[in-house]
């Protein structure tokens, strides 16, 4: 199989990183096993959860549909990746303080998602927006209501309102 | 109050760590010399195994071992148990087929497993598994609850002739048809209660490492119960004596009840990883879940209430056929049966109830707990049942519940069912739901709604459930072969900070947060020098586990108890230190103090002293460390009314659901914030039951709902805002006055949303999920 692997170059979070794949590994597993950033997660194999977005040229990913060498070259955020170092990214804050999570599998991918959709619509969300934009995204804990009202608190937060 | 205490809506400790990407599910874990597990599983539901070829797979690149079936009988580990019994109605106990971890000549469902290939990485042992050549003889499959044990379908266990596991009849029957033989009115529905996947988003995993040093394995899995995990792989599995086992329940990301039971997988993985002497992960894949996962419901029964002239309930009939699947999991038993059978009475004070549970094996994946367990079932039949009553009788359904609750100076109130309900005001709870719901102002939206072309309906249900789960005694009574105490162990460090260990697991429910919150309100030590153990049978002494909201009713006792001991030594050494009698010593707020005087110290200090102890009391132990355990004398009985307003276009069949109201009593709240989102969750879930999720097998036993693409689990714009209210009473035979909060909204929610459909349809009936299929045809039918 080594015959088959080839090497990759992205920066993520900022650092540069490579690494040796087959041309089959999804970016998911190349975050997960190769770099060790286990805070992307893998909750199907259909591309329908969400749990593994992330972020790849400003845009979120389902990593578990994108394959590793399809990201040479890219800039990639990971969860990992939005801290200011102890300082939680206004996202995550929401997230806390709206109780937005609860056994935090989905909630990776939450933020990820929360965080294109921000991008996309500027930060003063109304619900019916923020229901339609998370559609791609599954959470079983939270009956999305605290999820929903995170999303729209922490985008106002990223505009530098409260 | 104490700002971070009891009653205060803190932000949870745990968050951080899973804000960051920095939690550490099992799947996350990584260790020196790792392989990979993958299991081939049955294509077939069933089928005799004429021959295992897998001389490939054992060539193929990176394979390190291929094993069977007969490689674990040869080690002696023993079949999957069934941890509860129940006695059928011919006196013998349910018939109980065995249960390999690996099949053993016959294949009982699409998803058995059949082999282990275990490889350097998880693609070797994919592609390996492909290799592995397994010769079938097909066998007949048996899918349907209604018809597995009719005469003539294909037999699965030889031990069970008809596919039944047990017919279980509790009541008396005799009295109960007398009653009917005489009532105004009898009412009576049939009705399905629909197959789910409880899919929690963290796929199942297992991940064991042997070492040969010490003979010692640790398996790292998703589970809700670490020590259940060990004793049952001990004791029953042989899987390695249990101080030679040691389970970590790491972060788990989310159970519901799939994460309770002990499975093939768990089993096959701690045993290979001695075999191949490495260390060994599994995870599944989401189809797996789907094939192999516990599934759960699966009812198909039939209601009848007898009534006299003023809707007052006289006695209720049950008939429920329950599917178990092909083998019995964990407690597949317990489900449809004392958890099910024993919360008929709802909420009403209906004198005589008679049940019959025919339990069935059929060619699909096990059937068990799945959040509710039973009492979604038992709720759903109830308040549909109650609402064909309202219809027949031509009483509004909050009416007719009024008349038949059980009245607020009842309690405690004896069922004809076993339990005897705690607390409950029904009543306060109804008109705090109605009140939120608008209940008064509902005809005039419908008529708005009707202007538009659209139909609006809505929909009531009283729910009461059984947490705290359980009385050992209960427990051993019905069968069940544990014991359902918690223990909790407090632990202070000579600095003055606080660990405290608990035997229930949290994966989502914020159990680090609200036991820190029982904590600083009873010993005043600051919320952010307490940190809340779990999950590892290394670490805690022991426990049970996390299901059935207990862990607060149960665990959060045991943590109370623990704190009262360190309170009582905690006098002994202020005494001494402060030169005073130990009965004028006072505790409050972190501080002992002697009575009457400024003279005090605070609890750090007292601990410190007990860790350093140059001036201290003759007789009394060093340390400041003490543990707990706490078997309740009851359940408690959680109940609520559920509102539910939909919208119903009648062209499309779409239902949107326009408002939800619940109010709940839960007893005591210790964080309302974290109590609030588990209500969100459980309606959700409950939502999801009612519109969106079935779990269908085809006829010859394939799963046809076995990915997201094909199983619809409730999203983000399937659901509304909730508007959630509490109408608490005082449970007094719980110690901290709490109930149980994490399964109300599953319970609650699903009847609540078909009443409100059917309502908005004018028909008797909609069975689950009301898709708009299903909606649309039967708004057809009713125009028709």
């Amino acid at each position: 199989m080594a015959a088959d692997k080839q090497s990759v170059n992205m920066t993520v979070n900022g650092k540069p990183v490579s690494g040796e794949v087959e041309s089959r590994t999804l970016l998911v597993h190349f975050l997960r096993e190769n770099l060790r950033l286990t805070g992307t997660h893998v909750g199907c194999d259909t591309s329908q959860c969400g749990a593994c977005v992330v972020l790849v040229n400003g845009k979120s990913v389902k990593s578990c549909t994108m394959l590793a060498v399809q990201a040479d070259g890219a800039e990639l955020v990971t969860i990992e990746g939005l801290a200011n170092g102890s300082e939680l990214h206004p996202m995550q804050q929401a997230f806390m303080d709206n109780h937005g999570l609860q056994c935090g599998f989905c909630t990776p991918g939450m933020i990820m998602s929360a965080l294109d959709i921000v991008n996309r619509n500027g930060n003063d969300l109304d619900e019916a927006t923020v229901r339609k934009e998370l559609e791609g995204n599954i959470c079983r804990c939270t009956g999305y209501h605290n999820i929903v009202k995170a999303v729209q608190a922490g985008a106002k937060a990223m505009g530098g309102g409260s | 109050m104490n700002a971070t205490g009891i009653g205060a809506s803190v932000r949870r400790k745990e968050d951080r760590r899973f804000l960051l990407g920095k939690g550490r599910y099992t799947d996350d874990i990584d260790v020196a010399g790792l392989t990979h597990a993958v299991f081939l599983r049955s294509p077939h539901a069933h089928a005799v195994i004429k021959s295992i070829n897998s001389s490939a797979a054992r060539a193929a690149p990176g394979v390190i071992a291929v094993f069977t079936g007969d490689d674990l009988a040869a080690d002696g580990i023993g079949p999957l148990i069934c941890g509860v019994t129940v006695t059928s109605d011919d006196g013998e106990p349910h018939r109980a087929p065995a249960h390999p971890a690996l099949a053993q000549g016959k294949v009982n469902y699409v998803g058995d497993h059949v082999a282990v290939v275990i490889a350097e990485t998880v693609e070797q042992a994919r592609d390996a598994a492909e290799l592995i050549e397994v010769d079938y003889d097909v066998l007949p499959a048996v899918t349907s609850t209604a018809s597995a044990a009719d005469a003539g379908q294909q037999q699965i266990h030889e031990v069970a002739p008809n596919n039944v596991c047990f017919n279980w009849p509790f009541g008396d029957k005799a009295a109960v048809e007398e009653v009917f033989a005489s009532a105004h009115k009898v009412s009576r529905l049939d009705l399905v209660n629909n197959r789910m996947v409880t899919n929690p988003m963290e796929p199942r995993a297992a991940l064991g490492e042997f070492n040969s040093g010490t003979d010692e394995i640790t398996l790292h899995l998703t589970t809700q119960n670490p020590h259940v995990h060990r004793l049952v792989l001990s004791a029953f599995n042989q899987l390695a004596p249990e101080h030679k086992l040691r389970v970590v329940g790491p972060d788990v990301g989310g159970g519901f009840g799939a994460k309770i039971f002990v499975y093939a997988e768990e089993l096959v993985v701690g045993w290979a990883c001695r075999k191949v002497n490495r260390p060994v992960k599994w995870t599944a894949d989401r189809t797996e879940a789907f094939l192999a996962d516990a599934h759960g419901r699966d009812h198909v029964s039939t209601a009848e209430m007898a009534m006299d002239h003023n809707g007052k309930f006289l006695a209720l009939r049950v008939h429920t056929k329950a599917n178990l699947g092909a083998y019995l999991s964990t407690f597949g038993t317990m489900v449809p049966s004392y958890l099910y059978a024993f919360l008929l009475a709802g909420q009403y004070a209906t004198p005589l109830i008679y049940s019959e549970v025919k339990a069935v094996f059929t060619n699909t994946a096990p059937v068990d707990a799945s959040r509710g367990a039973g009492r979604p079932e038992a709720t759903y039949l109830l308040e549909r049942l109650v609402d064909v009553c309202a219809q027949d009788m031509k009483l509004d359904p909050a009416e007719i519940r009024r008349r038949n609750f059980i009245p607020v100076d009842a309690f405690p109130y004896q069922t004809p069912v076993v339990q005897c309900y705690d607390s409950g005001d029904y009543n306060a709870a109804l008109d705090l739901a109605l009140e939120l719901a608008d209940y008064a102002g509902f005809s005039a939206r419908a008529e708005e709604a009707k202007a538009r072309g659209k139909r609006r309906g809505i929909g009531i249900s009283s729910y009461v459930e059984a947490c705290g789960i359980a009385p050992s005694a209960a427990v051993g009574q019905l069968g069940g072969g544990v014991g359902l105490w918690e223990s909790a162990q407090v632990r202070f460090n000579p600095t003055g900070n606080v660990q405290v260990f608990t035997g229930t697991h949290s994966h989502g429910q914020g159990h680090e947060t609200t036991f820190a919150q029982l904590v600083c309100d009873q010993l005043g030590v600051p919320i952010e020098n307490i940190e809340v153990i779990h999950g590892d049978t290394a670490r805690t002494q022991f426990g049970m586990g996390t299901y059935g909201s207990r862990s607060l009713a149960v665990g959060g006792v045991a943590i109370a108890r623990a704190c009262d001991k360190l309170i009582a030594k905690g006098k002994k050494i202020a005494a001494h230190a402060l030169e005073a009698d130990e009965g004028d010593i006072e505790f409050a707020d972190g501080s002992f103090s002697v009575a009457g005087t400024d003279k005090a110290m605070s609890i750090a200090e007292v601990a410190f002293n007990a860790y350093v102890p140059h001036s201290y009391p003759e007789g009394v132990e060093p340390g400041f460390d003490e543990n707990a355990f706490f078997d309740p004398i009851n359940f408690s009985f959680p109940a609520g009314t559920h509102i539910c307003e939909v919208e119903v276009d009648p062209d499309t069949g779409v239902v949107e659901i326009v408002k939800y109201s619940a109010v709940d009593d839960f007893g005591r709240l210790i964080n309302p914030m974290i109590v609030e989102g588990q209500v969100h969750g459980g309606i959700a879930h409950g939502v999801g039951q009612a519109m969106l999720e079935v779990c269908r097998y085809e006829d010859d036993g394939q799963l046809l709902t076995a990915s997201f693409m094909d199983y619809a689990m409730p999203r983000a714009d399937n659901l509304p805002s909730f508007d959630v209210g509490y109408a608490p009473t005082h449970p007094p035979d719980n110690p901290l006055g709490v109930k149980g909060c994490g399964e109300a909204g599953a319970i609650g929610a699903p009847p609540a949303v078909i009443n409100a459909i059917v309502n908005a349809l004018n028909v008797k009936h909609l069975d689950m999920p009301a898709t708009p299929e299903n909606v649309w045809r039967a708004a057809q039918a009713a125009q028709a």
